[in-house]
Order: structure tokens, then sequence, then C-alpha cells
């Protein structure tokens, strides 16, 4: 089966005023319909500007995609004119964000702003389009859907507004869902009741989902694929178990240990006293990125080589590749 | 239990009825409302409802006190000073809605433009505003009548070019917030093109600074309109402008005649009290946030 997403070496740059800033660089991956890739890494590591690459979203100028092809059922959409772009967005490829409080219209109604885009995509009636609305906040089981469709955003709570904003991505049955930490600004019930829905819906409608996330626990639950980045990098990808039982990068590695374990503090497997661990320092300025290998400032286990050379993405475990020398 | 919720709602209640919730909870917009609409009938209906004609001229009542005969008293040259508020209502209203409308119109489509757009459009058009803010309204105002020739088009026109500026600073750092919000940014997300994205989704959100700086303006306009009369440059004499009769009056009979300037004050007044709190009503009423 050929992956509906295919990304390949998508580089995005800023032209700042302190010089080029390498936001993402080189970095591939691909999905499957109906699967879900989960693409993790801490604040200010290219994810979200990962994201907007592939909704050709990012600001320009500053930014600018510099190189790679995003393909999207065969389709580059880097090498699109803006109004193809335009009737991609939406029907093919759709985006969730992270704030639910702010991510629609305070002056419309949530059916209005669903209606808006089905007009804009299916090129229906009002009518068709007000009813598809209803049936897709049906879909996201907010309960009477009728009702709903004629509230405005702030009549909603926070996980009701998010189910909205999934209703309205997915209303044009796009073949790509990115979500870009959609469970972020939610509590944690919440958060898994969005999470079920997403999956649900994509094993409905068979949707390839990009999902952005920092939050480990959440990649457990839903992904299939794992994408760590640092720095603007790739620097490991595989599937979800491989990766959680095997991280080859210290990045991955540190992050795992920086996770709390159910039991930990109980002193079940390891000493009561024992401090949750972490990585300690700050990602480089990406305008100024060392020579070697991004991660070797912080890195416990750096050498001498890690310094000066930077480490490419090979095959360390079979479907495992990471970008360190020293795993 | 939930079907009968969404019937207990009615979801188009009748007009009547939203009269009826409007005036209830928004009490001083609906007097504000009633101030307008009465103006507005008199305007329209001023030969009906002038008890005199505002044109003839009366010797023997010249200076006439308010009396059962002028119930606002008359002017020096003794025409009725109710029946020139009733016509007057004409052409101060006309000047004042379409002074305000056209250059809020312009100001916001041109703010909008302007914060949406940015780049050296934005550039461009802010250094004329500026240039046109430091002139004077008074003085433009003057400069563009003098050149287009007193008519209420042309009054008009004249008065609403120099609030274009004015609205247009408001709303484009209303357009500049409102840009940066993530609902912009989802709206692109589905394909939205950036046209629509400008006029459904952000202008609406500037309706509630454009309202209420309109009704403010509203006052002023009526003003500018009266001195521009007083210089010749507004509507032509013999036709009444509160304006023109207000400060016709001012310097010569403010001691002896105070009814000729009081009441044609009084109508100002009036018009601009009405219509902000039918604005400040107006633009409750048109948030959603404040409803349930």
């Amino acid at each position: 089966m050929a992956p509906v997403l295919e990304v390949s070496g998508l580089s995005t740059v800023f032209h700042t005023r302190r010089g080029l800033v390498r936001a993402v660089q080189d970095v591939s991956f691909a999905v499957n319909a109906g699967e879900t890739l989960a693409i993790v890494g801490e604040s200010g590591c290219g994810k979200t500007i990962t994201a907007l690459s592939l909704m050709r979203l990012v600001p320009m100028p500053p930014g600018e995609i510099a190189a790679g092809s995003v393909k999207v059922d065969g389709t580059d959409l880097l090498k699109l004119s803006d109004n193809e772009m335009r009737e991609m967005r939406g029907s093919k490829i759709a985006m969730i964000f992270q704030e639910p409080m702010t991510a629609l219209n305070p002056l419309l109604t949530v059916g209005n702003q669903i209606e808006e885009m089905v007009v804009l995509h299916d090129k229906c009636s009002r009518e068709v389009a007000r009813k598809r609305a209803v049936e897709m906040l049906h879909h996201v089981r907010i309960p009477e859907p009728d009702r709903r469709a004629r509230e405005y955003p702030h009549q909603l709570s926070g996980g009701m507004r998010q189910r909205a904003m999934i209703a309205m991505a997915l209303a044009c049955r796009p073949k790509v869902l990115v979500a870009d930490e959609p469970t972020t600004a939610l509590d944690v019930t919440i958060q898994a009741q969005i999470l079920d829905l997403i999956g649900d819906l994509q094993r409905e409608f068979g949707t390839a989902v990009v999902l952005i996330t920092h939050d480990l626990g959440v990649v457990a639950e839903t992904a299939k694929r794992v994408v760590v980045m640092y720095a603007g990098r790739k620097v490991e990808e595989a599937p979800v178990e491989e990766i959680f039982a095997r991280p080859y990068h210290p990045y991955m590695q540190g992050l795992m240990n920086s996770i709390p374990r159910v039991g930990s503090a109980r002193g079940l497997d390891v000493a009561p006293d024992e401090r949750l661990q972490e990585i300690s320092g700050i990602v480089p300025p990406l305008n100024d990125l060392p020579p070697g290998c991004a991660f070797e400032p912080r890195c416990t286990k750096a050498d001498a080589r890690c310094k000066t050379q930077r480490p490419e993405l090979a095959t360390k475990a079979p479907d495992h590749i990471a970008a360190c020398w020293l795993a | 239990m939930s079907t009968t919720v969404s019937e207990a709602r009615p979801s188009a209640p009748g007009f009547l009825s939203e009269v009826l919730y409007l005036s209830r909870r928004y009490p001083l917009g609906v007097a504000g409302a009633l101030i307008m609409v009465t103006f507005v009938l008199c305007a329209i209906f001023a030969d009906y409802v002038a008890p005199l004609d505002p044109f003839s001229t009366n010797a023997r009542s010249s200076l006439a006190k308010p009396s059962e005969v002028n119930l606002l008293g008359a002017d020096m040259m003794g025409r009725d000073v109710l029946s020139r508020i009733i016509h007057g209502a004409r052409v101060s209203l006309a000047v004042a809605v379409g002074a305000t409308v056209l250059g809020s119109g312009i100001g916001a489509a041109v703010g909008l433009a302007c914060g949406y757009l940015g780049g050296w459009f934005d550039l461009i058009v802010q250094r004329v505003t500026e240039v046109m803010d430091a002139l004077p309204l008074l003085v433009m105002a003057l400069v563009i009548t003098a050149s287009l020739g007193p008519s209420l088009r042309n009054t008009i026109i004249a008065i609403a070019i120099p609030l274009v500026p004015h609205v247009a600073r408001v709303i484009r750092s209303n357009v500049l917030a409102l840009r940066e919000m993530p609902f912009v940014e989802a709206a692109k997300a589905t394909g939205m093109s950036e046209m629509r994205i400008a006029v459904v989704h952000v202008l609406p959100n500037t309706l509630a600074p454009l309202i209420v700086l309109a009704t403010a303006q509203l006052g002023s306009t009526i003003l500018t309109e009266a001195s521009l009369s007083f210089l010749g440059l507004g509507v032509p004499e013999p036709y009444p402008s509160w304006g023109r009769m207000l400060s016709e009056s001012a310097a010569e009979y403010v001691r002896t005649a105070p009814w000729l300037v009081i009441f044609p004050g009084l109508a100002i007044s009036l018009v601009v009290f009405g219509s902000n709190l039918t604005g400040d009503a107006l633009r409750d009423a048109l948030d959603p946030r404040q409803h349930d």
C-alpha cells in the first residue's frame, strides 16, 4: 500500500535579522491511510513548523520552505499554486490546533463555521452544508448536535470546542489530518476522550493522522510510528513498541527517563528517594547549531567525534533508524 | 429528555417577542431607538407634522417668545422655530447619518485593508491618513466644499472624508490584533481565501469599536455641518438646518431670545444622546458573548 502522506527532505527556514534559522531540516516520513504517526520533541524542536509546513501555512516571509516534497496521494503540495493549495486545505489535508478556546471565531455559530468550509469545498447549497455540519457534530459525539450547531463557541466547553474543531477538520473527509497538540489545553479525562475520538474517526474515515505532541503517554496510546525531532532534525524513527522498548538516541532515552512511573515514588521497583531524571541544558539556538551533533552539549555519553561530526540517520535495528554515533 | 429540551427552545422567536425581549434587556437602547425613530419620522413627514410653514416670514412675530402660536418661539424673521426644527431634521439627519455611514464605511474598508494586507500598502495609506489627520476637520471640510460647491450631497462628502483616517486607524489596530488570532489561522487551514477570511472572520470582530466610534461621530458631524452652513458652504439658505439655526443666533440672541439657541441645541443633543444609547445597545446585542 502506498502511503497517503509522503514527506521527504522537508526543510523550512526563517530569514531573520539574526541570520538564517533552520527550523526544520531534511525531515522525511510517511504515513499510511488509517495510521497515526507521532512527532515528538520538546518546545522549539520544529514540530509545529513541520506541521505548518505540511499545510503550507508557514508565514512567508520570513519563512520559506527551502527544500523537500510533501506528497498527499502522490500530489506534491509544495509544487501547487497558492490557489490550488487553498483547494487542498480542508479537503485533502486538514489541521486541528492546540487552542480550542481561540481557534473558533467567537462571532459565528459552531454550525456556521463548519458550513462555511463545507460550502467552500463541496460547492453545495447552504441547506446541504447545514445538514452535514449537524451530522459531523453528531459524529464527534456532541449531544444534541442540532442545538449545538446553533450555539456560539463560548457556550461550549473546552472539550466540546475541540470536538467541534475535529468535526470541522473532518467535514470534507480529508486524507490527512495534522493534529498539533490537540489535547494539550484540555484536562486529562477529556484528553483521553478526544484521543479515542480521533482514533475512532480515523478508523471510520481511513484518515492518516500526523500527531504532534510532547506527551509520550499520548504517543504510546495512539501512534503506530514515532518520529523524534531535535533541533529541527529527525533523530530517531521506529514503530511505537520498538522505540519505547529500545530507544537508541540518548535524547529519546533522556525523554523516557524523565517520565514519572507509577509506583516509583512508593519504591516498588526503584529506591524511594530516587529523583526523576532530567535532560540538563536547553535546546541550542537554531541559528547557531554546534558543528557536530546538535544534542552533544547536553549528551552524557558524547565523545570527541560527536563534537565535530554530525551523525547521519542510520539503521540500528530492523525498521528502526537513529542519528547517533554511539548507539 | 434531550428532545424535549430542544423543542422547548423556540428556534425562531416571533418578531414581537424578540422586541419585547430586547426592550427588557436593553431599556436604554430602546429609549434611544425611540428618540431616533421619532426624529426620522419627523424628518420624513415634516410637511404634515410641522404646525407652520418654516419659510414664511412674519414681521409681527419677530423674535416672539414661545406661545400658543409659536410653541418654541420664532426667530428674527418671525419664522416658527418648532417648524424649522422639524424641517431642519431632514438636513441634519441626512448629513449626520450620511456622513457617518460614508466615512465609517470607507474608513473601515481602508483600515481592514491596511491591517490585513500590511506591507507597503499599509505604510503608504498610513502616511496619507496622518497627513489628513494633521489638518483640522473643519478646514478640510471647508476646502472640500469650496471645491465641490455647496449642496447637501457635497456637504455629506466634505464631512465624511475627514472621518476616514480616524475610523481607519481604529479598525486597523483592531485588525492587526485579530489577524494573529488562532481562528484566522484555523480558517486558513480550512482553505478559505484571504479575502473571505478578512470579510467573514475579521471584519465582524471589529464591529463593536466601529459602532461606538460611529455613534460618537454622529454629533460632531451635525456641528461641522452647522459651521459649514454658517460660513455659507453648507446646505444653502433658506432651507433650515439645526446647526445653522444654532450658530446664526448664538452670538446675537442668546440673551434676548434664548429659545433660538436652546431648542435647536436641544434637538442636536437629543439626537446625539439617542444615537449613543442605540449604539451601545446595538453593540451589546450584536455580540453573541453577551447572550445565553
